[in-house]
């Protein structure tokens, strides 16, 4: 099922719709009562039908094949570092990936004020990726251990190491079952 | 976003249930002689409402384009529309010559009318959050999370209202 609420856009192209159904009951009702009620009956199908079999973006796409294996003679280390972190000291010939989650507060979050942490978190990754040799840095989920979690669906690594303070440390040591260490 | 839905249309769902039994299973006329509902500042009401709705689509579409002006316009119409819609329907309560305690079709006329403009309400204070942002600068055509969250629930009261327009004041 399709959420009409999804996106801006489409909650936009909702309102049309059910203003095109309105007005299709209101016409309906002024020629007659039951005709109306009948209109309403269709509209309201109609939409349950809509928002039914309109395909929902990405579903139809092959689901994305998931590396979760670290292949042989590769050592794969997730790294776990805050907005703000200038470096961060990884093993030599390892297969790095760094995850810079948009941490927001409370209020932030509430308001949805938080494009600004993001774009904090974009800074770091894109200068970590440049610092680190041989490594890719993405923006997690405003909860680090969220987005450490989420970085290994994609991403199997040996450990994972935290360039945080001890709150996001034990955070991301009780979510994850690998060795987990600081940076 | 799904639980939202569900608990909105429970919510209005069962105002729109008095509604029908009041109407229908008792047979109240809608409205009351020697009551009248205020049908022309209503439809100019929805006419706004459907404007702003407009007007935000255009700061979306705006900001994603990187047009940081258009989308500022674009916001602070919609606020403008929004609170001139909620000012006329406060002033058509004072003038509409009935109230709570005058039976079961003013109070299912105040509860509905009331309970899309509490949500008209929250709806002006996402868009005055959203304007200072965007008068402040914290939108771009790469982060406008908050413009786009705003704008679904903006479209989700206008389209709340056509739903409480069409029962209550049309049919």
């Amino acid at each position: 099922m399709r959420n009409p609420l999804r996106s801006e856009a489409e909650a936009y192209r909702l309102l049309w719709i059910v203003i095109a159904g309105a007005a299709v009951i209101i016409v309906a009702a002024f020629i007659n009562t039951w005709l109306g009620v009948a209109a309403a009956v269709i509209a309201f199908a109609a939409l349950g039908w809509w928002l039914l079999h309109e395909p929902v973006p990405g579903a139809a796409e092959p689901p994305p094949v998931v590396t979760s294996g670290t292949p042989p003679g590769t050592h794969r280390v997730l790294v776990v570092a805050p907005p703000g972190t200038e470096t961060v000291d990884v093993p030599n010939g390892a297969e790095v990936l760094v995850v810079v989650p948009a941490l927001a507060s409370t209020a932030e979050s509430l308001t949805g004020a938080v494009d600004d942490r993001r774009g904090d978190a974009e800074a770091t990754a894109a200068a970590l990726e440049a610092r680190i040799p041989g490594s890719r840095a993405e923006v997690g989920a405003d909860d680090p251990a969220l987005a450490a979690e989420d970085a290994l669906r994609l991403f199997g690594a040996d450990e994972v190491l935290v360039a945080g303070d001890d709150g996001m440390f034990e955070a991301i040591r009780e979510r994850v079952a690998l060795p987990v260490s600081r940076a | 976003m799904y639980l939202f839905i569900a608990s909105e249309i429970m919510l209005f769902g069962s105002f729109f249930t008095a509604y029908f039994f009041v109407r229908i299973v008792n047979g109240v006329p809608w409205p009351t002689p020697p009551y009248h509902l205020p049908v022309f500042v209503a439809g100019i009401n929805t006419l706004i409402l459907m404007t702003s709705s407009a007007t935000m689509h255009w700061a979306t579409v705006s900001i994603k384009r990187g047009n940081v002006w258009g989308m500022r316009a674009g916001l602070l119409l919609t606020f403008l529309m929004g609170l001139s819609f909620l000012i006329s329907q406060l002033y058509e309560y004072f003038r509409v010559g009935f109230n709570l305690s005058d039976g079961a079709f003013p109070t299912i006329f105040f509860c509905l009318t009331g309970l899309h403009g509490s949500h008209v309400f929250i709806g002006l204070t996402i868009l005055a959050i959203m304007t200072t942002r965007a008068f402040r600068g914290h939108f771009s055509a790469e982060h406008h999370h908050g413009v786009e969250i705003g704008g679904i629930y903006w479209h989700f009261v206008d389209v709340m209202w056509i739903v409480v327009f069409t029962t209550v004041y049309i049919l």
